[in-house]
């Protein structure tokens, strides 16, 4: 990279406009554009089917939908929200970003990204098609367990097909996030030199090439179940639904942490700039990382206590699951000591990152209870697991989102958003987002069991509560969608450094960041 | 170019790894096993194959009731119940019950019970010495049977459970049939 001469500053310019500008496209901000488009789509999408159960839940007794159709949205609005919504939205961040904060100009393998992204869509039209199926889309959870999944219909081909490409994509996009992180940094740039955002990602794309794969596996082998006359999970031929149960979550833990460490990632750029202060512990923060992405691998059957597994199983994960908050805790404390006698501000990517690290230790400290070998028996399959993993995933990792959205929207627009009505969404999504989740808590430790349409009457008022909540939330991102789309269109202008704290290289690029940048790499002090 | 070929190469290597981990999934199935059976837990087997033995003597104290389930598997043409629903024994003693199942289906078919004890505490206290488990079982069309089970309870159970649950499920055993 060193003898980079003018010839390579002749491109394209003739660039295809309308559809086929976006179907053809190889360039990274096009591609993270939408990547973006697409998962605040899925996200609404995803949003509604909650709704669809909130309104269910709202009270005792079935209102709206027959049962059937319920368990159609908690599966849906789990799989869209995971592979549609919450990965993408990343990959997009990381398609954007990436090669901007490491000096590159573009990813390495551009057309390759190209398909990574439009895999997705047919991916999720394979599985929202299923909806309009005679038997309904699946049914049996996101974690597909058999023998219930088994008895899917017509859409389970579809389901397992739809996986297999969301998992093709994701792989993709692992790939070319690893070789342009490896192989396309500025000159000088050190591996400890790069921003916690590409560092995070770097080990993200490892754990997807290391467990996208195995859940590839796993629906393989429920499609030759189901078609073919194996019984890998079969008991009747020798077969063992629990074992599915161990190769899913083989890759459902790191799966959670792919969820995760690009939030982590993203609160790592976002506080330091407006802490106007070094983010505290790089260091620490890279090796917590690292550690958080091993332990992953080694605390799957926390999700499977009661299969009825021996004592020093038991054990094993339960202690392994805690040594989780070790270095989770470090991430916490690093963020609080950046924060710590810096000159604070409170932009929206702020507010959205302050809520984050406050209400992400929420959703890690009921994980912890759930942890408690003993005590999750009472918890599992309640709705205090529902209000852990939302807790984790919509104020950690969506919030995280939205917090890198209204950070970078600037330098992807050039125009500053709506501060008043970002803030405004802020508060909206903050409150609610408690009143959705926060009782369920409570219903959940009382016994209330997760993915039923009906429940028992002493747990009305707090589920009354929580569909209020979750409503005030569903609409409060339409306000999202109109800032992130009045922004687009205009406003008052951004600077190149838009943040008066913001440090890295893709505040040295011009506000909007123009389609090729880093033509000739930076070069890091 | 060189950092074409240096993207190659980390993109095989990437790429290799994906379908070892591909393979590695497929792995878990034997390795989960094979890391039972090294370590001794998991249990996986229910009891362990070594010889049973009926203890000499009777614990005529204790009552420790059994109850006897039977379902069948996903629509298969059988028609299965115990002859009892439950029983009152006491450890250490042995017992016979029937199990009756009758193939409602207009040809032959062969069928396999797969046992389960709850709670899976018990399992390994809940010995049977004889049970048309053990085999596959070959029905005519509409022919209809009592099937045996001998059993006894090893009074080493422990002492809060007083309920344990024997159930069978019956499977058309089509896929193990052509294997």
């Amino acid at each position: 990279m060193s003898s980079v001469t003018t010839t390579q500053d002749h491109h394209d310019d003739h660039h295809p406009t309308g559809l086929k500008r976006w179907l053809t496209t190889t360039n990274h901000k096009d591609i993270g554009t939408l990547y973006l488009v697409f998962s605040l789509t899925m996200f609404l999408f995803g949003g509604s089917m909650a709704l669809v159960i909130r309104a269910e839940l709202f009270q005792p007794g079935l209102q709206l939908v027959d049962p059937g159709f319920f368990n159609q949205m908690t599966t849906m609005h789990a799989l869209i929200m995971v592979f549609g919504a919450i990965m993408p939205a990343f990959v997009g961040l990381a398609n954007w970003m990436v090669p901007l904060m490491v000096g590159a100009p573009d990813m390495a393998l551009p057309r390759l990204n190209n398909w990574s992204f439009w895999i997705l869509p047919m991916a999720f039209t394979l599985l929202g098609m299923t909806l309009l199926f005679p038997g309904g889309a699946p049914a049996a959870g996101w974690t597909m367990y058999p023998p219930l999944v088994l008895q899917t219909g017509d859409a389970f081909p579809f389901l397992i097909f739809a996986v297999h490409l969301m998992g093709i994509s994701s792989v993709l996009g692992a790939i070319n996030i690893i070789v342009t992180i490896m192989n396309m940094r500025a000159p000088g740039m050190g591996l400890l030199k790069m921003p916690l955002f590409v560092w995070t990602w770097l080990i993200t794309a490892y754990l997807l090439i290391l467990v996208m794969p195995v859940l590839a596996g796993a629906v393989t082998m429920l499609l030759t179940d189901k078609y073919f006359g194996t019984s890998f999970f079969l008991a009747a031929g020798g077969g063992d639904p629990v074992m599915f149960q161990h190769i899913f979550w083989f890759f459902g833990h790191p799966e959670v942490y792919i969820m995760i460490l690009p939030a982590f990632g993203v609160v790592s750029q976002i506080i330091p700039t407006f802490s106007r202060k070094p983010l505290f512990g790089y260091d620490s923060m890279v090796y917590a990382t690292a550690s958080i992405a091993f332990l992953s691998f080694i605390v799957w059957a926390h999700h499977m206590f009661t299969v009825g597994m021996p004592l020093a199983g038991q054990l094993f994960f339960m202690f392994s699951t805690m040594l989780i908050a070790v270095p989770t805790g470090v991430k916490v404390f690093n963020w609080v000591a950046t924060m710590w006698k810096g000159a604070m501000t409170f932009e929206t990517p702020m507010l959205f990152a302050l809520a984050f690290v406050f209400l992400f230790t929420i959703g890690g400290f009921s994980g912890l209870m759930l942890a408690i070998a003993p005590a999750d028996m009472q918890y599992h399959d309640t709705y205090f697991v529902v209000a852990h993993f939302h807790y984790v995933l919509v104020p950690g990792a969506a919030f995280a989102i939205m917090a890198a959205v209204y950070y970078w929207l600037p330098k992807w627009t050039g125009y500053m958003y709506n501060e008043t009505l970002g803030k405004l969404h802020f508060w909206l999504s903050a409150i609610s987002v408690n009143v959705t989740f926060f009782p369920q808590h409570f219903v959940g430790l009382a016994g209330m069991p997760r993915r039923i349409p009906d429940y028992a009457t002493q747990f009305t008022d707090f589920n009354a509560i929580s569909s209020v909540g979750a409503f005030v939330f569903g609409f409060s991102q339409l306000l999202f969608a109109y800032i992130i789309w009045s922004c687009a269109r205009g406003g008052q202008k951004a600077t190149d450094q838009v943040w008066e704290g913001a440090d890295g290289l893709e505040w040295t690029v011009p506000s909007p960041a123009p389609h090729h940048t880093f033509d000739t790499p930076p070069v890091i002090k | 170019m060189k950092d074409g070929q240096g993207n190659r190469l980390l993109v095989g290597k990437l790429v290799l790894l994906t379908l070892g981990m591909f393979a590695f999934g497929y792995a878990l199935v034997p390795l989960y096993d094979v890391f039972c059976e090294v370590t001794g837990i998991g249990d996986r087997t229910g009891t362990p194959t070594a010889a049973t033995y009926l203890p000499t003597e009777a614990d005529l104290d204790r009552v420790v009731e059994i109850e006897f389930v039977a379902s069948v598997n996903q629509g298969a043409p059988w028609e299965f119940r115990p002859a009892v629903s439950r029983m009152q024994v006491h450890p250490g003693k042995l017992y016979q019950t029937t199990f009756f199942a009758r193939n409602t289906a207009s040809d032959e078919l062969v069928g396999q019970a797969v046992p389960s004890v709850a709670p899976g505490q018990a399992n390994r206290y809940f010995q049977k010495t004889e049970c048309f488990c053990f085999t596959e079982q070959r029905f005519e069309a509409g022919e209809g049977r009592d099937m045996p089970v001998v059993f006894f309870i090893d009074p080493e159970l422990p002492d809060h459970l007083e309920t344990v649950t024997l159930s069978y499920t019956f499977f058309a055993q089509d896929r193990v049939a052509a294997r």
